[in-house]
């Protein structure tokens, strides 16, 4: 075994154990800290396929934005202790019996079609900024200027939202 | 279809696959709406390996690209779900997604 497969299995792994400790974990503060875990696994797997603008943005944006605010509405909320959710017996068995459906599903589609190389293998450098920069302003400029109104919209939004009610009688 | 020595495209989607189930299972099985959230977050993610993976595989830097606009998207949908919930607790005082039973709150 080489060493980036030991990286792969591994990675993988954790991620996977990881993902199942956010689900099944009963405090969701250590949900959140679980889920940091995954988005660290990923990005090193990001880092195996050779993406590394992605890695880093991934770990900045996620490790570092979202991970906070979940972590900041929950502390806030004061949800950070232990309690017993009320799940019915039957919503749980019909979220595994879905969860699998959907799995098996997916697994035989992908291991029943075949795959075609694409005509040139990738550059290492492909996934540095100024590779990536040059095909998000070129061919991606006008998705790149929406996402940059997507961002104002949720902005405001979120500021309206999380406004406290003075007219309120 | 070797992406790492070894490691075919098909490993990547598998590991992307059962991400995305774990997902789509804590989605259906907590009750708690920021633990629903954070399980949509792990969908997005899977989708994004098998993104990432594709763009390796057909050696086009696109599908990177793809991936950086999911992120923008999940990051403003997690900002205003968050202020969503945090509105809901005010007037409901519970994140529990069963307490939502009525349209007027």
């Amino acid at each position: 075994m080489s060493l980036t497969e030991i990286a792969f299995y591994f990675l993988s792994f954790l991620a996977i154990f990881s993902a199942l400790a956010v689900i099944l974990s009963k405090n969701p503060v250590y949900s959140v800290l679980y889920l940091i875990v995954t988005f660290f696994s990923i990005a090193g797997h990001y880092f195996l396929m050779n993406a590394q603008f992605l890695a880093a943005v991934h770990i900045i944006v996620y490790a570092g934005a979202i991970m906070v605010l979940f972590l900041y509405v929950i502390m806030m909320l004061n949800l950070n202790e232990e309690q017993e959710e009320k799940t019915k017996n039957w919503v749980k068995i019909a979220a595994v019996v879905s969860a699998c459906s959907i799995m098996l599903i997916l697994v035989s589609l992908i291991s029943k079609s075949t795959y075609t190389m694409g005509k040139a293998p990738m550059a290492g450098d492909a996934g540095l900024v100024q590779n990536l920069g040059k095909v998000l302003y070129k061919d991606y400029l006008l998705p790149f200027e929406l996402a940059s109104v997507l961002f104002l919209a949720a902005m405001v939004g979120a500021v309206y939202l999380s406004k406290k009610e003075t007219s309120k009688s | 279809m070797e992406i790492l020595p070894n490691i075919t495209i098909q490993h990547y989607l598998w590991l992307s696959t059962t991400l995305f189930a774990l997902g789509v299972f804590g989605v259906l099985l907590r009750r708690n709406a920021i633990l629903m959230f954070m399980c949509i977050e792990l969908m997005l993610n899977a989708v994004n390996i098998a993104l990432v993976a594709f763009s390796k595989v057909h050696g086009d830097t696109s599908g990177q690209v793809f991936v950086f606009f999911i992120m923008v998207v999940a990051a403003a949908e997690v900002a205003v779900g968050l202020a969503i919930l945090m509105m809901l607790y005010r007037n409901l005082r519970t994140t529990d997604t069963d307490a939502l039973n009525n349209l007027k709150g």
